[in-house]
């Protein structure tokens, strides 16, 4: 009896496999992903060179620290990625279905933006989330290939295509989103607030002392050069007056830093297969 | 105690069915949901790439006075096309194939159409006919790739309702199965919009 029904239990798993495999070979063999799109990183930054040469590192950290300037003051994020070749998938394709992968840009807003370049196919392609496609429209994402990226690429200048592009798609999406970072976790800009009543505070320390008596500081020199030479040389770290503004110097850098990959990660936008290509 | 205890099991069973039978109901009825958004987006790119057409013919008609078969071809496959959809609720097989058939209709009227383009260089080398390419080329990869967005939340969907012991139940809720887009003999590729 156990025997019977667990023979019909598979039989009918057998007909569901047969059944989904016949979907399989029916329905995705006209766009089997031949490329397999890498899983989403846990680093999130802007510039993925999965070939490995075609920017220099240097290039590659400049392009990177633009990206993530802009995604900070717009919540925009533009992913650069670049591979050796498409194994014949259509790069439009390939990017739409990448960027809704990663999820990259705001959930809400879909506004990512994910520059795909396929090295040996000299291929490359913008594709652009839902929320930026009102915008950098396929004709505009087709004219900005065609006008500032493909010249320097003919040349073999990636690096400038790149910077001159990405440059292109920031005068389009002029003003369109807000950043988010520096208020991630409240509206109300509190480090900013902190930050100019540490000033403010630092300016009547060093008033006082100044009216108290010159002498500390050698009383050569008036009392705004003294704040103005706290601000640049905050570091050096010569008296007591010193010390204090360069741990102000220290903690400022700390929350203004934006080396570290986009500010909470790929966001979930998501990509209908908007955009354009163009190769060289 | 004895004379309850056959009452508590019969409870217990029914609860437990009465919670499994939910929950395969209202795992069913977000699937079919999401299908059915997947369904509006394939119209609406579509519907896009129909929106397109009067521009591309207007404009191609600026320059290639001697197409009025082919553009005309456009235009009635393009009226065919938009007369064709197909309600989310009501996906069958029968409705599928009509709608890929209209649409097919159009994209080897528009194929045609492109393919003639290539006798009119100046044609190609206008500013608006070459936006508008770039928008058609946009527009075919949308609906690509909402075509298999919705063959994926179809799939999803089939799945559930076509196993084993859901299988029994799928009809009682009324959930039917949903019909995919399937490729059509010589289709393999996506009509081609490059030149």
């Amino acid at each position: 009896m156990q025997f019977l029904i667990f023979s019909i239990q598979s039989l009918s798993n057998i007909k569901h496999y047969v059944f989904t495999a016949l979907c399989i070979t029916l329905f995705v063999n006209t766009s089997f992903a031949q490329f397999d799109i890498p899983e989403t990183p846990k680093f999130q930054t802007s510039v993925y060179d999965y070939t490995g040469s075609l920017l220099s590192s240097n290039q590659k950290k400049r392009l990177e620290q633009k990206l993530i300037k802009y995604s900070d003051t717009t919540s925009t994020q533009i992913v650069l990625a670049i591979i050796n070749s498409t194994n014949g998938e259509n790069i439009n394709y390939l990017g739409a279905q990448w960027g809704e992968k990663w999820g990259i840009g705001q959930d809400k807003e879909d506004n990512g933006i994910l520059i795909l370049l396929a090295k040996n196919d000299r291929k490359i392609a913008i594709n652009t989330g839902h929320g930026v496609e009102h915008l950098l429209t396929d004709a505009m994402s087709k004219r900005i290939i065609e006008r500032d990226i493909i010249p320097y690429f003919k040349k073999g200048n990636y690096y400038g295509g790149l910077n001159r592009g990405s440059d292109a798609i920031f005068e389009v999406l002029k003003g369109e989103y807000k950043g988010s970072r520096k208020s991630n976790n409240n509206d109300f800009p509190i480090e900013a607030v902190i930050f100019l009543i540490f000033i403010f505070i630092i300016i009547l320390i060093s008033i006082s002392k100044n009216k108290r008596g010159g002498g500390r500081n050698g009383g050569r020199r008036s009392p705004s050069i003294n704040i103005l030479e706290a601000i640049i040389l905050s570091n050096s770290g010569r008296g007591s007056y010193h010390r204090g503004s360069g741990g102000f110097g220290g903690s400022f850098g700390g929350s203004s830093e934006s080396s570290g990959g986009f500010g909470g990660g790929f966001g979930g936008g998501g990509f209908g297969g908007g955009g354009a290509s163009g190769s060289w | 105690m004895k004379k309850f205890l056959p009452l508590i099991i019969i409870a217990i069973l029914a609860i437990g069915a009465y919670s499994w039978a939910t929950g395969f109901n209202n795992t069913a009825v977000e699937h079919e949901a999401d299908a059915k958004t997947a369904w509006s987006k394939v119209e609406s790119a579509y519907q896009r790439r129909a929106d397109l057409i009067p521009n591309l013919v207007s404009t191609v008609k600026g320059y290639a006075t001697h197409e009025k078969g082919t553009l005309e071809g456009v235009i009635k496959a393009r009226s065919e096309a938009t007369k064709t959809t197909i309600n989310a609720g009501d996906l069958t097989p029968e409705k599928m194939t009509q709608f890929q058939q209209a649409q097919q209709g159009l994209s080897g009227a528009l194929s045609k159409l492109l393919v003639t383009v290539e006798r009119y260089p100046e044609l190609k080398a206008d500013k608006s006919f070459l936006e508008l390419q770039s928008q058609l080329e946009g527009t075919e990869n949308r609906i690509n790739i909402s075509r298999d967005r919705f063959n994926d939340a179809v799939n999803k969907y089939d799945k559930l309702i076509k196993r084993f012991p859901q299988k029994l139940f799928s009809s009682m809720f009324g959930f039917e199965e949903m019909a995919r887009f399937k490729s059509a003999a010589g289709s393999e590729n996506t009509p081609k919009v490059e030149f």
